[in-house]
């Protein structure tokens, strides 16, 4: 045997690769500068709807744009996150990767880890030109920074949904499932509503299986504090993080149980 | 036929069945069945079979990418989908693709990345291995723009790139022009030469006729023939072909094979019989195209094997 006795790199090094990697392919897509530019445009147009408007013209600048951010952050998560992993293996360039010393849970990490940059380069440089607009009305950037950090960490839990779901099934049917979940993660209190209204028995517990399994996204909801500058307590905000964080971490092992038992024709 | 040997075998396949549900999970084929089959280190393994004999899904199973429904599957001792028996193999698949967003070298850089090699080390094996593809001065050309032949050659730069004990290339030649195939084949003879094990699937007889050291023949997915090439074919020569210019062949030993224009084919059956005909070529005035030994043939051994009516049943 030849050979100078390769190694396989370490989890970091691999998960970065492949993180750089779904990074690079993001950013030369031009779908992503158009949503970019778009919910740009959309946080701008806020200083001038707000000239026209009756009211705190600060609150209708950070009102419109915590939603220009939520809602452009969510379509990036959803267009990049439900072709990730499923164009790996119609484009059939997994069948290269993976015969790689990588472990499959690698290969759906970096996946996540490279859309969590995407989000993170988005969302930082929406929260960056709102923050400057609301400096410029005289106003504090805190409040809004706080808003910031949660939409991205709720952008987490849509992108490890939408990872979930490329990896099993196709990219059309991956954006239905994971807009879904974002509107059901808004809604989940009325899973409560609706179970006060049915009789005891089967339905109140499925009632009760959905809310748990469902992500109460309103627990990262602060925009109204935000846009209000009403006082967030640091609690609330840790909380939301560890929740966030825990919940897109839980979603991403499934991820990986499911994809570590496919195989690939 | 179908003996393993478990000790020098880098790969090792015992009893190994692999089925595949149809659409909506309705039916079921059976591409490969019960194999049993060792590939020891060192020299080129040919596996050959007709299109949708196993082959490929043969090559997946040893790479991990796809698991036997029974048997056992083992690369360096270790079952493959473990990634530390991987790291001493390179793969290409057949008619491989790769990220169109990337130029060669960031292709190459990514791969170099995932096979550990540090910054210095990984530009200098990208660079080698693009000048032993034939890509040197292309590095920087998007992949979106490459040839099919320049995806394969790439393809082939990344299973070399960390220069791995063992090469398993899935129809490597399929898609390239002569000159293409006859740098790949140079290139499989080079890892040979630098003591690395070559397996290669091909339906291309004459590349595995040339190369192989030890052919495998598939055939619905089950083994029909494994050896040395040698005991494959016989080197005895059956018949001389010969072609000759500027002579009626009414005047000439052997029989007419064709004939085009001036230029008559003729078949001689032996040595005594072949200076016959050079003789009376050159007391004709006549001149002597080209002679052809015909030997029992790799192609003859898959027809015999594959018999009337083989390959169409199985799976990819």
């Amino acid at each position: 045997m030849s050979g100078r006795g390769p190694t396989a790199p370490g989890p970091a090094a691999t998960v970065g690769a492949i993180a750089l990697n779904t990074f690079r392919e993001a950013i030369r897509d031009r779908v992503l500068y158009l949503l970019l530019a778009f919910a740009l445009l959309v946080i701008g147009a806020g200083r001038f709807l707000a000239l026209l408007t009756v009211g705190d013209e600060e609150k209708i600048v950070k009102d419109l744009g915590l939603s220009a951010v939520s809602i452009f952050g969510l379509l990036t998560a959803v267009f990049v996150g439900v072709s990730l992993v499923f164009k790996e293996i119609e484009k059939r360039t997994v069948l290269t990767l993976l015969v790689h010393p990588v472990h499959r849970w690698q290969f759906v990490a970096g996946k996540y880890a490279g859309l969590a940059t995407v989000l993170l380069v988005n969302t930082g440089l929406m929260g960056a030109v709102l923050s400057l607009l609301v400096v410029l009305r005289g106003g504090a950037p805190g409040p809004v920074a706080i808003g910031i950090v949660m939409i991205f960490v709720e952008l987490l839990v849509v992108a490890a949904f939408a990872v979930l779901f490329s990896s099993f099934t196709n990219p059309i049917l991956a954006a239905v499932g994971t807009v879904a979940v974002y509107v059901a993660g808004h809604l989940s209190w009325s899973f409560d509503l609706l179970k006060r209204r049915l009789p005891e028995g089967a339905a109140r517990v499925a009632c009760d299986a959905a809310r748990a399994i469902v992500p109460n996204l309103d627990r990262l909801d602060v925009k109204a504090e935000a846009v209000h500058a009403l006082p967030i307590a640091p609690a609330r905000v840790a909380l939301g993080i560890a929740y966030g964080a825990a919940y897109a971490l839980a979603v991403l092992v499934l991820a990986c149980a499911v994809f570590s038992r496919r195989d690939f024709e | 036929m179908g003996g393993t040997d478990s000790g020098d075998a880098v790969v090792l396949l015992d009893g190994v069945t692999k089925a595949f549900r149809g659409h909506l999970g309705v039916g079921r084929t059976v591409a490969v069945r019960g194999l049993t089959l060792g590939v020891e280190g060192g020299g080129i393994f040919g596996l050959l079979g007709p299109n949708g004999a196993g082959k490929t899904t043969t090559l997946k199973m040893m790479v991990g990418l796809l698991r036997p429904d029974r048997g056992t599957v083992l690369l360096f001792g270790r079952p493959p989908s473990d990634p530390a028996a991987r790291i001493r193999l390179g793969f290409l698949p057949e008619n491989p693709y790769f990220y169109d967003y990337l130029t060669g070298e960031e292709f190459l850089d990514f791969y170099g990345r995932l096979r550990g090699l540090a910054g210095r080390e990984r530009w200098r094996r990208v660079r080698e291995v693009l000048g032993q593809v034939g890509l040197a001065g292309r590095e920087r050309t998007p992949l979106r723009k490459c040839s099919k032949g320049m995806v394969q050659r790439l393809g082939l730069a990344q299973a070399l790139l960390h220069e791995p004990d063992l090469l398993i290339l899935d129809e490597p030649m399929s898609g390239l022009d002569p000159l293409g195939r006859r740098d790949v084949r140079d290139l499989i003879l080079a890892q040979r030469a630098a003591g690395r094990t070559v397996l290669f699937s091909s339906h291309i007889l004459q590349d595995a006729e040339t190369i192989c050291d030890r052919v495998a023949i598939l055939v619905g997915g089950a083994l029909r023939f494994e050896g040395a090439l040698q005991d494959a074919v016989s080197r005895r020569v059956l018949w001389y072909e010969v072609a000759v210019t500027g002579v009626a062949p009414g005047r000439l030993p052997g029989s007419v094979l064709s004939s085009s224009g001036e230029e008559i084919l003729l078949k001689v059956p032996d040595e005594a019989s072949l200076g016959e005909l050079i003789r009376a070529v050159q007391e004709g005035g006549g001149r002597i195209g080209s002679v052809w030994p015909r030997r029992d043939s790799l192609e003859e051994l898959f027809l015999r094997e594959i018999g009337p009516g083989a390959g169409s049943k199985g799976a990819a």
